[in-house]
């Protein structure tokens, strides 16, 4: 049983924070994935690092 | 806080999300997604895929965040004119204040995200997309010139050659060429619309051509600038972004673009009325399909590369 009554503002507000938690989840996800992407290419590795390596 | 307190009034930053999400003008937004992403993929080299996703998505993002802040300039405009009566300002759902803030940090977040992602040259780019839509457009030519849409008409044009510079980290004659080729369909597509949308930008003080300079002017100009056009859109066929897909399609949309120009251009005010714009409604129509299947065939030629029936 509800506690009081539900507004039409309320949905409305719902819905927006609804979507805002999404687009900060997706933003996560994004950030997340580019990090893996980027790691794992060696993007972020010096210049001089496969040397040092003695490659 | 209790019920009663709640003010119900719209603006007060009780939007839906969606009212946030019509600030980027998500039509446009497709158009940019759509020549942005064929950009991408026409360009010599390769990123990898979750880099191109983002980087479509913060262009995206950007040409969005730049279309908040034209409605945030141009409320006053569109709270007059019938087509932009329904937006979120005028319509009282997003006070002006909101659709300011969103469409600044939106662009900063676009930026620094696509610099991030992919390069700063495209970031660079993006960022000037945003800078000439917003500044030289919305602000400066808009209200000032009648040639507004044909300066202006440089910011929708962008959108392919920040996809290549994903890419390529810099600009060619192709990125250019792509660029040239939405630039050059602008005119012509906007001051077709303008012939059938009648009062609506004198009503709005917007010094459109039609508006300033009259219809009969602006048919000649139609029919010049399509003629530009189909140079432009031909000669790219024999680049490497071309093809013979791209060049017959190329041909055949030209030959139906500069008939439909010539057709607005034999035509005076009283044969347009008598049959309520058909010809002028239906060279609009056209010109949608025009850039989307120019872009098409690019793509086509880019997918059927390696099996040895794109480009040339």
């Amino acid at each position: 049983m509800s506690f009081r009554e539900e507004h039409e503002l309320h949905k409305r507000r719902f819905g927006r924070n609804l979507g805002v938690a999404l687009v900060l989840l997706s933003f996560i996800v994004i950030v997340f994935g580019l990090t893996v992407v980027k790691v794992t290419r060696g993007d972020y590795e010096p210049e001089n690092a496969s040397i040092q390596r003695g490659q | 806080m209790s019920d009663a307190s709640i003010n119900t009034q719209a603006g007060t930053g009780d939007a839906e999300f969606g009212d946030y999400f019509a600030l980027l003008k998500p039509r446009v937004m497709s158009l940019v997604v759509f020549t942005a992403a064929v950009g991408l993929l026409a360009a010599p080299g390769s990123v990898h895929p979750f880099v191109a996703f983002c980087a479509i998505l913060f262009i995206a993002v950007g040409g969005g965040a730049s279309g908040a802040l034209n409605m945030w300039y141009d409320a006053d405009i569109d709270r007059v004119m019938k087509r932009t009566q329904s937006r979120p300002i005028p319509a009282g759902k997003v006070t002006e204040g909101e659709a300011l803030a969103f469409g600044v940090a939106l662009s900063g977040f676009s930026v620094v995200m696509l610099g991030l992602a992919a390069n700063w040259m495209a970031a660079g780019l993006l960022a000037f997309t945003i800078f000439f839509y917003v500044v030289i457009y919305t602000m400066w030519l808009k209200r000032w010139t009648p040639q507004n849409i044909v300066i202006g008409g440089a910011a929708g044009a962008f959108p392919p050659m920040i996809g290549w510079a994903v890419v390529t980290g810099g600009v060619s004659i192709e990125s250019v060429l792509m660029f040239t080729l939405t630039f050059m369909w602008t005119p012509p597509h906007f001051w077709a619309l303008c012939l059938f949308m009648k009062s609506d930008y004198k009503d709005a003080g917007v010094p459109m051509l039609h508006v300033t300079h009259g219809r009969r002017v602006t048919r000649n100009h139609i029919l010049v600038y399509t003629l530009l056009l189909a140079i432009v859109a031909i000669g790219m066929g024999f680049t490497d972004v071309g093809g013979p897909i791209y060049l017959t399609t190329a041909l055949v949309l030209n030959a139906l673009f500069v008939l439909g120009a010539f057709a607005i251009w034999r035509r005076d005010e009283a044969a347009s009325e008598a049959d309520d714009y058909a010809r002028e409604k239906g060279f609009f129509k056209l010109s949608l399909l025009y850039l989307f299947l120019h872009f098409g065939a690019i793509l086509a030629e880019v997918a059927l590369a390696p099996y040895g029936l794109g480009g040339w």
